[in-house]
Parts: structure tokens; sequence; C-alpha cells
């Protein structure tokens, strides 16, 4: 049986007060399987980002149940929560929060410091991610000195490297060219298969969202539809 | 649909036999314009009658040559341009144009129907690309499947700003 790594149960999101509240998400229920890529589409304001925001922790429904792998996360403290970051649930953003005066290789070396890996391990295992997905370029070069392609593969290789089980992709491709963007979406849709990790990415671009196993769509903050490729359905 | 500029593409190499040309063809067009033989022979028979191929009576079976007409028709096709005079008209904008006058939710459900077919028909040719990156006609396939899916997705965006235009629309009410 294929157990689910996030689970949204009857989430209800709202921002503000009394006549002033607005919704951004209601009643959304959506289950993602561990292995899956999933893509979220909608109108801007639709919701997209605020799921992503729940499922890392760094916001907190208003109403409903948010698990990733069963541990519901409204019940987490913030220390947990920032745990759960570390070990579980990685991020990549338009804006690529690589740290400028580390090396790309230690910025991908990063979050197993942070959990006290040695630094000897930590190095070979950031330098086996990094060339996996394609970069074998000096990685003691810092940030600045790679294309915006590179820069998304180390992004892409600083959420992977701690085995991290869920990948949150926010509009990955936002800042890159065609070329580019098509490469990142397509390195996304390996690591399902490569490392065991979902994907969940928001985006605009149907291009995109055509390499997920299911597309979700958002309209004001609700479910409206859903796709699945028919290799899922297949398969 | 073109077949019979398609064929004579197929022709300008050279002498085929009726088989031959169907299987260029479809060599040529990535395998996804699969043509059924009737159609060949009677497409050869209009392309005869019209002068632009003919039979080469010295070899053994019916075997087709392109005139020197059939060579220049080819060469004004490659030249033509079609390209609709404004404004478009596809059965997607009828039908959401006559869908509006049912009220900007049906219109709203008959957007997201489509969307939700045409975002499958992208998947689809994603998975086939996946799983057939390795044949002889990769090219000629790939580029078959650019062009149905960048239609899919130029559709595709036409409906988000369809749903855009209709949800301003409400929210202004």
């Amino acid at each position: 049986m294929i157990a689910p790594i996030l689970q949204y149960i009857d989430v209800v999101k709202s921002y503000g007060e009394g006549e002033l509240q607005t919704r951004a998400l209601t009643d959304v229920s959506l289950t993602i399987n561990a292995g899956e890529f999933i893509a979220i589409m909608g109108p801007s304001g639709c919701g997209k980002s605020t799921l992503l925001h729940l499922a890392g922790g760094l916001e907190d429904a208003t109403a409903g149940r948010v698990l990733v792998n069963g541990a519901d996360i409204s019940t987490m403290s913030g220390a947990e929560k920032a745990k759960l970051r570390r070990q579980e649930v990685g991020y990549i953003f338009q804006k690529l929060n690589l740290i400028p005066s580390l090396t790309a290789i230690e910025n991908v070396m990063l979050p197993l410091e942070l959990d006290r890996v040695s630094k000897s391990e930590a190095r070979e295992r950031a330098r086996v991610v990094i060339s996996d997905l394609g970069l074998t370029h000096n990685l003691n070069r810092y940030p600045s000195e790679f294309s915006g392609g590179q820069q998304q593969r180390i992004a892409i290789a600083r959420s992977l490297v701690a085995n991290r089980s869920l990948l949150l992709a926010d509009e990955p491709t936002g800042a890159l060219d065609t070329v580019n963007a098509d490469e990142i979406i397509e390195i996304l849709a390996q690591l399902p298969k490569k490392y065991n990790t979902s994907v969940v990415l928001v985006t605009h671009e149907p291009r995109f969202a055509s390499w997920a196993d299911r597309v979700v769509f958002l309209r004001d903050g609700r479910i409206i539809s859903e796709t699945q490729s028919s290799a899922v359905v297949e398969g | 649909m073109a077949i019979r500029e398609g064929l004579l593409a197929a022709l300008s190499h050279g002498a085929r036999n009726g088989y031959q040309i169907k299987s260029d063809f479809e060599t040529i067009t990535g395998g996804v314009w699969k043509l059924n033989v009737g159609q060949v022979y009677t497409t050869l028979e209009r392309l005869e009658r019209d002068g632009l191929v003919e039979v080469d009576s010295e070899v053994e079976g019916k075997t087709y040559v392109m005139t020197s007409d059939g060579h220049a028709e080819l060469a004004r096709w490659w030249e033509a341009t079609d390209i609709d005079s404004p404004p478009p008209r596809d059965e997607l904008m009828l039908k959401i144009l006559t869908a509006l006058d049912g009220g900007n939710e049906f219109a709203l459900k008959v957007v997201e129907k489509h969307r939700s077919v045409l975002t499958t028909l992208l998947q689809e040719r994603r998975q086939h690309m996946r799983s057939n990156s390795e044949t002889s006609d990769w090219l000629a396939m790939q580029l078959v499947n650019d062009a149905l899916m960048f239609r899919a997705e130029a559709d595709l965006r036409w409906l988000d700003q369809c749903e855009s235009r209709i949800l301003k629309l409400e929210s202004t009410k």
C-alpha cells in the first residue's frame, strides 16, 4: 500500500479578523503519496502558495489538519516545525536563498552540518547529489559565479542532500529562461524515482505541470478539479 | 489535411511504389500520422490525373515518380503561408462565447472541463515522449509532439485568460 506523505484534511486558512477577514483556502482535502509528483495550478491569489506554506509549517491552518508523514503539524512546537523543515520538508523558491558567503558545496552541506553530520561525510554526500544533478563545475566557487540555472540546481541539491521525503517547489523557474526552466522541471520530475522524494510544484505554466503525475487546480481557495497522467492510471 | 503534398514530399527523393510512399510518409511524420493503403492509392491516382506524378512504365510493378509539375507544386506548397485572417474562428472559442449566455458560472464550468482535458492531453504527450526516447524517428516525433503541446498550451493560456476575466467581472459586481 502506498503511504501518504502529505495530507490536507478539511483545511481552512483565513487572514485577518471580522469584516476584514479573507479566505485563502476553504475545505481543502488532498493526499500526496510517497514518490508522487504533483503540480498545483490556478490563478493568482487562489491559495497555491498558501498550501505549500502550510505543509512546511511556515503558516498554520485556521481549521482542519495538515499531516506530514502522519504527524500533525498544527500540534507541533516551533522547534519541532524547524526540525521538520530540516529533516523532512525541503523548499525551492524562485528566489534561491543561497548564502552568498558560502561556496556552492558549502551551501549544499549546510543542512547536514546543522544535523551534526561530520564535515567529511557532509562534503561527500553534497558532492554526489550535486554531480547527480548535472553540475560538474568547480564547486568551491560562490553562488554569484554560477548562472541562474546552475544556482537553482545548487538549491535543489541543498534540499535533497538530507534525504528529505518531500520537496515543495514554488514557481522555481520564474527567474530562468525557457531552456534552463525546462531542464529544472525535468530534474524535479526525476526526483521521485531517483530519490523517492515526493514533489509538489506550484506553477502557472501548463508545460511544466504536464510532467506531473497529477495536476490539481485551485480557484478561490478550493480544489475545483484534478487530472491524472495516464501512466499513473495504468501503472 | 495536406496528405497530397505530404505524399509528394515522400516521393521527392526518387521512384517509389505505393507501399514505400506510405511508409516514408509515416517515418517523416514521426509515426504519429498513419495512413491507410486505400487513402494512399486514391491520392496517388488524383496526383497522376493532375499530372504531378506518373507511373514509371520501365519498372516492374506500379512505381511512381514525380513530374516536373509535381516538383513545382511541392515548392509552391512549401513557400505558401496559411495564416488565419482575424478574427480566428475555432470551436473552443465558440463554445466559451456561447457558454457565457448561460451565465458566468456555467461558462467557468465549461472552461474548467476543457482545461482538464487539455492538461491531460499535455500529460499524455509528455508521457509518450518519456517512453519513446530511443526510437529512430526521434527528431520528427519530438517536433510533432512540440507542435501538439504548444497548441494545447496556447488554448490553455486562453482558457486561463477567460477564467481571469470572468472572475474579475464577478468580483466587481
